[in-house]
């Protein structure tokens, strides 16, 4: 006798809720692996410098970032001056650029009329997207000598007693300061875009209320404005600092590659990023490669701290603001 | 008798008020004039010098021989092509990947932890991308592929893509989070599995978002110089196709007629940089206007 034989197979194929299970799967280890990759890089960049820099490291051992030599036939190197070189020109740069991306910030968010600040604002961002190669040519051929020309003689001869200000050797181009002035640049187009955004995002009623109090709106800025986003600021900050402490070409274009430093700022010197860019054809033997790749791993580590630092502070004001 | 007179003139302490507020109203225009200023000079003095060493030789040439004028940089920009060719092929799956695994199945906190280390990648100096990729696969070949041992087009693309990879994903991230979760609902009402759903729904909204995000981020590597410096710098004056030999590049030209003393290199060199400057402000222009469109497509428009 037959079993009444159900049909089966009419409605779904069999195999269907097979694949989508495996495809389900396979899916989501495909897309998991990938992110793991993506994050495992940052410690794989950092075990595979660590790692070719370990012969130098070996040799020279901690006394490398206290000397200041830098002798390829010698086979002598150390990282003092260039570390100097590193966090004078990336402070100066964030000296100079944190105020006025603040304002300019202050001027997309707050002043400018509303057609103004699509355009402005593009025009801004735009100044990042130039490739720091062009910078560093027009650094070069054309920031350099104007600051050389005009600019240095004029700061040094009203504060030319401080040591850092006084007059260098006549009309030198390639300074420290043609190299904070490329910086400053560079970083005020990602410091004020994410100030914009932080200003945009103040509560408008906080801002109303001073308005509505009879502020005036320096006073609406100063006392509302800025400290409701400070930790924001600070952090957008040292997002740009991170920036000009990695920027390797355009300053080698315009700092004049040389240590040991001088105590002006309106002579040539030369940062950690800087010197190892110069030295990409240079480098021979293994030790002076080493050496090159623990200045690398200097570089990493301290812009390693800048922006993790810069992250925590976000992460910490936003969720002040968002507990507000 | 005389009445006094009232005026709406601020007089004291109301009037300083008022001129301390004006100040800083013309300082921050004034900081946003200067930033709109130095790019208008930089960029026309890119141009104004540029503009007179183009000509059909320069894009279809090689370099003159030493002490000659003409020549072109033919080979840069087919070496350019190729590199950021690489890049995009190595960076935009891996990229686009992360941000599904972000978005669609990995819990909150896993998922900013990616935010996190990714922000911490795109942080990293370039210049200490490219060592990594030079002990990677220039000083010694990678091991168990094999690839690698010298300079190549490989490793400077590889490189690049180290530098897309965070700007990839970011932005994909972005784009998926606005993709409505009804799309999504509705397609697993249908009986359709999570897979499906992603390849079919919710990838096809974004798409367009992610194509810009990419292009933007193809357009910052185009231009990116320290990355190539230690992977592939030293090349043949020849047009080169073959990504396993080391070709020349846009930015590495510009930057080594740059420190050159032939005035007829820094000619070649400011014409490179206006090629390479109208290619990533045009790209970057466009793309950040068709992102905006996407946005607004995807009915969240700030």
């Amino acid at each position: 006798m037959e079993a009444a034989s159900v049909p089966q197979g009419e409605t779904l194929a069999p195999s269907r809720g097979l694949r989508d299970r495996l495809g389900d799967k396979l899916f989501y280890w495909l897309t998991g692996i990938a992110s793991l990759i993506s994050v495992l890089l940052v410690l794989g960049i950092i075990w595979r410098i660590l790692k070719g820099a370990w012969p130098a490291i070996q040799h020279f051992g901690l006394s490398f970032v206290s000397n200041n030599v830098w002798n390829a036939p010698l086979n002598e190197f150390g990282a003092r001056d260039l570390i100097i070189g590193t966090i004078v020109t990336s402070f100066g740069a964030i000296l100079l650029s944190g105020p006025i991306s603040v304002a300019i910030a202050l001027f997309l968010s707050e002043i400018a009329p509303p057609a103004i600040r699509g355009p402005a604002g593009t025009l801004i961002e735009m100044l990042a997207a130039v490739p720091s190669v062009v910078i560093g040519l027009w650094g070069i051929y054309v920031l350099a000598p104007f600051s050389a020309q005009y600019l240095q003689p004029a700061i040094s001869s009203v504060l030319g007693w401080i040591p850092i200000f006084s007059n260098g050797q006549d009309k030198v181009e390639s300074t420290v300061f043609a190299a904070i002035l490329v910086l400053t640049i560079m970083t005020i187009p990602i410091t004020s875009s994410i100030c914009r955004e932080l200003f945009l995002g103040v509560p408008e009623e906080l801002e109303e209320g001073a308005i509505g109090l009879g502020a005036t709106r320096w006073e609406m800025v100063k006392t509302v404005t800025v400290p409701s986003v400070r930790g924001g600021v600070i952090a957008a900050v040292i997002l740009g600092l991170g920036r000009a402490l990695g920027e390797a070409i355009a300053v080698t274009q315009v700092i004049g590659n040389f240590i040991p430093l001088h105590r002006s700022i309106f002579e040539p010197g030369d940062t950690l990023a800087s010197r190892v860019a110069n030295q990409y054809q240079g480098a021979i033997t293994n030790l002076q490669i080493s050496s090159l790749i623990y200045l690398a791993l200097i570089l990493l580590v301290i812009s390693f701290f800048a922006n993790f630092g810069a992250q925590l502070i976000v992460k910490r004001s936003d969720r002040k603001l968002a507990g507000s | 008798m005389t009445t006094p007179q009232l005026t709406l003139r601020a007089t004291g302490r109301a009037r300083r008020r008022l001129i301390v507020n004006r100040v800083a109203e013309v300082a921050a225009i004034a900081a946003a004039l200067s930033a709109i200023v130095v790019l208008g000079i930089m960029v026309w003095s890119v141009a104004s010098r540029g503009i007179s060493a183009l000509n059909l030789d320069f894009f279809t040439k090689g370099p003159a021989l030493f002490g000659q004028s003409g020549g072109g940089i033919a080979p840069a920009i087919v070496g350019s092509i190729v590199l950021v060719a690489i890049a995009t092929i190595v960076a935009l799956p891996f990229g686009v990947m992360t941000a599904i695994f972000v978005s669609e199945f990995a819990p909150k906190q896993w998922a900013d932890q990616v935010r996190l280390w990714l922000d911490t990648l795109n942080g990293f100096p370039s210049i200490v991308i490219g060592i990594f990729v030079y002990t990677l696969i220039v000083k010694e070949a990678l091991p168990v592929l094999g690839i690698g041992g010298h300079q190549s087009a490989i490793a400077g693309g590889v490189a690049l893509a180290i530098i897309m990879l965070p700007l990839v994903a970011r932005s994909a991230m972005e784009v998926l989070a606005l993709v409505p979760n009804g799309l999504r609902e509705g397609s697993y009402a249908l009986g359709v599995s999570k897979w499906q759903t992603v390849v079919r729904v919710v990838l096809p909204t974004s798409l367009g978002g992610i194509l810009t995000g990419t292009t933007l981020a193809i357009a910052r590597a185009a231009g990116e110089t320290a990355p190539l410096l230690f992977t592939c710098a030293i090349a043949s004056n020849a047009v080169d196709w073959n990504p396993s030999h080391s070709v020349q590049s846009i930015p590495l030209t510009i930057f080594t007629y740059s420190e050159s003393a032939d005035p007829n290199l820094h000619a070649q060199a400011w014409a490179a940089a206006f090629v390479l400057i109208v290619f990533v402000l045009v790209t970057s222009l466009t793309a950040r206007f068709l992102l905006d469109r996407s946005r607004r497509k995807l009915g969240l428009h700030r």
